[in-house]
């Protein structure tokens, strides 16, 4: 039933795809158009085939620091979020900062954590965590807590106690709230990467997409510049599909418990 | 260690609830439930009915007067040999765990071994007419099927007290019906006592030995009617002249109630 449903759903897009690209190509040697302003799709994707033994490295060296930042996402947010969720007075006091936090622009603050933590893995793996903690702070927190009195009733009434009621009632309930947070949290860390290393690549020796997109506008290499575009964002959306098929397994397996 | 059958399970003196808020929601209410009987307390909306449920459930304390189940509080004796079931508004079943997981989920918080815990569930379920439906997840199945799982779960711990607040309030008329035959077979088996709330005047009047009227907000009792049809009941009651004559009287003392 799978690969008969899924035909209807991606066909029309790739088609639209395709489209798209031959237009593109088509106006670019019609008006014959500089390669430094906007480059053919076809000259694009023999400047990545060329240039693989950069690009997939730096692929690579993005991939880990979203990946880093995606896993302490879910750590520090999950375990925050249990936090929050043990008395409203700590929620009081603290959810309205962790907001306040969501609202200040990452761009504005990563070269102050550059100045702190210096340039490298760790200080673009803080951007991409701070981008990306926050769908999986609050739904966590609303998965917590945003529970029917009737079922706390009923847990009580039969002498639970607070780690009971935790691991019984509160972490499954808050499953498929996590796994919401998760996937828009997962896009964002590839953002929350790319922006880090424009701030702080490690330079030469590890150059990150970001780096190289960096690097590529500066020296009108703007075949390579569109490849790195392109490059981080078939990664973000690998991780998103990525997490949307670990989410599933995920469920099934709480479903199946 | 049990008091002679004689005994109310439940005794209530001057029994007073005012909520956070300020609110008082019961006041001077006097209440005795005698062991094994089954007593249905009809009252307008918000009348303080389901806070009466969990004062007796030893859920809310209440902040005057006296309460015990019996002769000690209500908390205390859910922890001991008079344990309490409950039967909320909804089925509230946790969705992630199969019907049998939810039967047996008070005994598991309870601490019992989970081989004698699966043993007693599916007893319950095979005496709700849900054995079929053990591995099923709550979502698989009807809102009356859902019920009859949450009374099953109510009875896990063999209650002496069973707690019921509007179980069939949500219900179609033919479900409902169903379940209250259910109900009653299940507690000539069982013998448990049950104190039922409700707003339906014709469930009251069916399933009880005995009916109490609630004043509104705040609650106490006005009338107390005894109900005179014994232990066997079938539907054929619910439409019988001296049922009809019944549901008259109550009616009437819940209008006055009212006033």
């Amino acid at each position: 039933m799978r690969p008969r449903s899924l035909l209807p759903t991606v066909l029309p897009p790739i088609l639209f795809l395709l489209a798209s690209l031959a237009a593109w190509e088509a106006v670019v040697r019609l008006w014959e158009i500089p390669s430094y302003l906007l480059p053919s799709p076809w000259a694009i994707l023999s400047e990545a085939i060329a240039e693989r033994g950069q690009l997939v490295p730096a692929g690579l060296v993005t991939l880990a620091g979203a990946v880093g930042g995606f896993a302490a996402s879910l750590l520090v947010g999950i375990a925050t979020a249990m936090l929050f969720a043990q008395a409203r007075w700590i929620r009081a006091s603290l959810y309205p900062w962790a907001i306040f936090l969501q609202t200040v622009p990452i761009v504005a603050i990563a070269p102050l954590i550059v100045l702190w933590f210096g340039a490298g893995f760790g200080s673009i793996v803080l951007v991409s965590f701070l981008l990306s903690v926050f769908p999986i702070l609050s739904n966590t927190v609303e998965g917590l807590t945003r529970i029917d009195p009737q079922l706390l009733e009923l847990f009580r009434l039969h002498g639970a106690g607070r780690l009971q009621t935790l691991f019984k009632l509160r972490l499954p309930h808050s499953v498929p709230f996590v796994v919401a947070g998760a996937k828009v949290a997962a896009g964002l860390t590839v953002i929350g990467a790319i922006v880090g290393e424009f701030f702080a690549g490690y330079g030469a020796q590890h150059p990150g997409l970001g780096y190289l997109i960096l690097q590529t506008s500066g020296q009108l290499k703007t075949e390579l510049l569109f490849a790195s575009v392109g490059l981080s964002t078939l990664l973000g959306l690998a991780v998103f599909l990525l997490t949307g098929f670990v989410s599933r397994l995920v469920l099934a397996r709480l479903e199946a418990s | 260690m049990d008091l002679p059958s004689s005994q109310p399970l439940v005794h209530a003196t001057a029994l007073e609830h005012r909520f956070p808020a300020g609110t008082l929601a019961l006041s001077g209410l006097n209440l005795e439930v005698p062991q094994g009987e089954f007593l249905a307390i009809v009252g307008p909306s918000g009348c303080g009915k389901s806070t009466l449920l969990r004062l007796l459930a030893g859920l809310l304390a209440p902040s005057a007067g006296k309460l015990s189940v019996n002769g000690v509080l209500p908390a205390k004796a859910n922890q001991g040999s008079h344990r309490c079931g409950f039967v909320f508004q909804s089925p509230t079943l946790l969705p992630w765990r199969r019907i049998e997981a939810n039967v047996r989920l008070p005994l598991e918080l309870l601490g019992l071994p989970k081989a004698q815990a699966r043993q007693r569930a599916q007893d319950l379920l095979a005496m709700v007419g849900l054995s079929e439906s053990a591995k099923a997840f709550p979502a698989q199945l009807s809102g009356g099927m859902r019920m009859r799982v949450s009374i099953a779960r109510a009875l896990a711990v063999k209650p002496s007290l069973l707690l019921l607040d509007e179980p069939f309030a949500a219900l179609d008329d033919i479900t409902r019906n169903r379940l209250q035959e259910d109900l009653l077979e299940l507690r000539r088996k069982e013998g448990f006592t049950t104190v039922l709330v409700t707003h339906n005047v014709a469930e009251a009047a069916f399933l009880a030995d005995r009916v109490l009227v609630m004043t509104p907000r705040p609650g106490r009792i006005t009338a107390d009617i005894a109900i005179p049809f014994g232990t066997n009941r079938d539907t054929d009651l619910r439409t019988s002249p001296a049922m009809a004559d019944l549901l008259r009287e109550i009616s009437h003392r819940l209008k006055e109630a009212m006033a």
